[in-house]
């Protein structure tokens, strides 16, 4: 069985240690800037909502700016925001490089992607709801938390887990600008060196993450639509 | 109890401006079922949110009880909205919470303990009785299921005033029926006030002691139901009354030239109405025997309203044309509505 494995993946069963430490990085990566991203982007989704034209906040100046901003940061190709944030990240991190150094790029180019995600699943929540909580007396802050989160929250996981599935393709990119991860590890070896077996490998890892990032989103779906 | 003062209201869709309320002064009694009718774009469903301000007016005043809720703060009036209740078309029950929590949803963060809210949510789902039903989500229920459940919801913070916003109009006859009952019950039980927003007739009808017709967003009509509808000052009350009432089909019978309405010499077809709420004699047996005239009755629609029978009754009246001339005189002056609606000619 193990001459078997050494045969068909001599370079993974040589490089295995990297492999764990660049998988592990990946998920590193995924996960730190995920959990920041969610909570920015929650919170940007929420505004979006509350301050649209007819909502709980209506505030349309402060819609109208951060729906200019949110655009213009989606518009603005992956790479290309890798790349002009060093500045910026070597200032607030310290370092443009490795795993610490992509973490701000990765939010960045998270958080305006999530915020549309979030106002898309918070906007489905029937008006009528709304209505009849603030008929109910219940409060603009109120009726955020109680009615647009609670009732949503099927379609926030759903979001949530579209979002965290193309972060983990982005951790892959941000490892091509020295990021580190597997995405690193690919390039490097599979690519450059044309050792096949170390980018099949890590397409697999990389595959095994997202179905199980799927897999716990239907779940929560699951659990919570009625 | 609800006093609205000179209330307007406009919207901007498209760039146009759509007057959706104008000027419109109402009075709703304590202990009332009051009926605001009117065909879709009226603008009683703007006006009804008038009340609790879901909709600000433009101007005029809204007041409640002894508090001017147009003059109130945002969390004055959050307060205040406590003791106004009201139900939906589409009864907009939270899809993610069971029965019992879209009925405690109104009494959280009100300082009352898990047992006391407990305690309250189960007497409200007894009253609906949907007591089994609290811990099924709203999408297992039927329509009429879902509404009792906002009925109950509606309930929690022991309102004063309940807005029906076409409370039945997503509902069977049969189940508009039923809740309408329930709607009558906590009126009489409770001495809960109940403003009843429809299009349909047969609702004003069932519960209403008062209606206002509302056409263009302005009240056109307004007063005691029977009052309304004995005497119908505008065509659009007409048209209301004609969407239920069987006798508009002696026209169409007229027009035809159907064998029902076929006439020998001597005969008249009459078209009798009540006007007045004291009808109790036996008005066709007495002329018949009065004036020796023989009546045919082709067919009737009287509906009880307000404990009165409101409707009219279509008969063929053979005799001498002298008779029913003064059997006709007779029905007058015991107010009676009649109308010569097609004449056989003398023998």
């Amino acid at each position: 069985m193990a001459e078997i494995i050494e045969n068909l993946l001599p370079h993974v069963v040589e490089k295995w240690q990297e492999l764990l430490e660049c998988t592990w990085q990946t998920l590193y990566m995924t996960g730190f800037s995920g959990i920041i991203s969610f909570v920015l982007g929650l919170a940007l989704g929420i505004v979006l909502i509350a301050t649209r034209k007819g909502g709980v906040l209506q505030n349309t100046v402060l819609y109208g700016i951060l729906d200019k901003i949110i655009n213009l940061f989606r518009s603005i190709p992956f790479i290309i925001l890798l790349a002009s944030l060093i500045p910026l990240t070597r200032l607030v991190v310290g370092t443009a490089i490795g795993t610490k150094g992509a973490i701000l790029p990765l939010i960045f180019g998270t958080v305006p992607f999530f915020s549309r995600q979030v106002e898309s699943a918070l906007s489905e929540v029937d008006d009528g709801l709304v209505e009849a909580a603030a008929a109910m007396g219940t409060s603009p802050i109120g009726i955020i938390f109680r009615v647009y989160l609670k009732e949503s929250i099927p379609s926030l996981t759903r979001v949530t887990t579209i979002t965290a599935v193309s972060l983990v393709g982005l951790t892959a990119m941000a490892g091509a600008i020295g990021g580190g991860g597997l995405g690193d590890f690919a390039i490097r070896y599979g690519h450059q060196r044309n050792q096949i077996d170390i980018t099949f490998v890590t397409v697999i890892i990389l595959l095994v993450i997202v179905m199980i990032l799927q897999e716990i989103g239907n779940l929560i779906i699951k659990r919570t639509t009625h | 109890m609800i006093e609205l003062a000179g209330i307007s209201k406009s919207f901007v869709t498209k760039g146009k401006n759509v007057e959706a309320v104008k000027d419109v002064t109402l009075h709703i009694k304590e202990h009332e079922i009051y009926g605001i009718i009117g065909f879709s774009g009226a603008g009683k469903s703007t006006l009804v949110r008038c009340i609790n301000l879901l909709e600000r007016p433009d101007s005029g005043k809204v007041i409640l009880g002894e508090r001017e809720l147009t003059n109130l703060s945002d969390k004055e009036l959050r307060e205040a909205r406590k003791d106004i209740g009201m139900i939906f078309q589409h009864f907009n029950l939270f899809p993610s919470r069971t029965v019992f929590q879209n009925v405690a949803y109104p009494l959280k963060g009100r300082g009352l303990s898990k047992e006391e809210i407990k305690e309250k949510v189960l007497e409200l789902l007894k009253l609906v009785e949907l007591e089994d039903k609290e811990n099924a989500y709203p999408s297992q229920l039927s329509g009429g299921q879902k509404q009792r459940v906002a009925i109950a919801r509606a309930l929690a913070t022991d309102p004063k005033v309940l807005l029906c916003d076409e409370a039945t109009s997503a509902l069977d006859p049969q189940t508009t029926h039923s809740i309408l009952k329930l709607l009558k019950q906590l009126n009489q039980n409770l001495g809960i006030t109940i403003v009843i927003i429809t299009h349909e007739m047969a609702v004003i009808k069932e519960i209403c002691d008062r209606v206002a017709v509302m056409e263009h967003g302005k009240v056109v009509e307004e007063g005691e139901v029977f009052e309304v509808f004995a005497n119908p000052r505008q065509e659009i009350t007409k048209a209301f009354i004609n969407t239920t009432s069987a006798l508009r089909k002696i026209y169409d019978l007229l027009e035809e030239n159907s064998p029902v309405v076929a006439l020998k010499p001597g005969e008249k077809i009459l078209k009798l109405q009540y006007l007045e709420k004291s009808v109790s004699e036996a008005l066709i047996s007495t002329i018949s025997r009065k004036f020796n005239i023989d009546c045919n009755i082709i067919f009737a629609s009287i509906e009880i309203i307000g404990d009165a029978p409101l409707g009219g009754t279509i008969i063929i009246a053979q005799g001498k044309a002298e008779d029913i001339q003064e059997a006709i005189r007779y029905l007058k002056e015991r107010n009676i509505l009649v109308e010569v609606l097609k004449d056989g000619g003398n023998h």
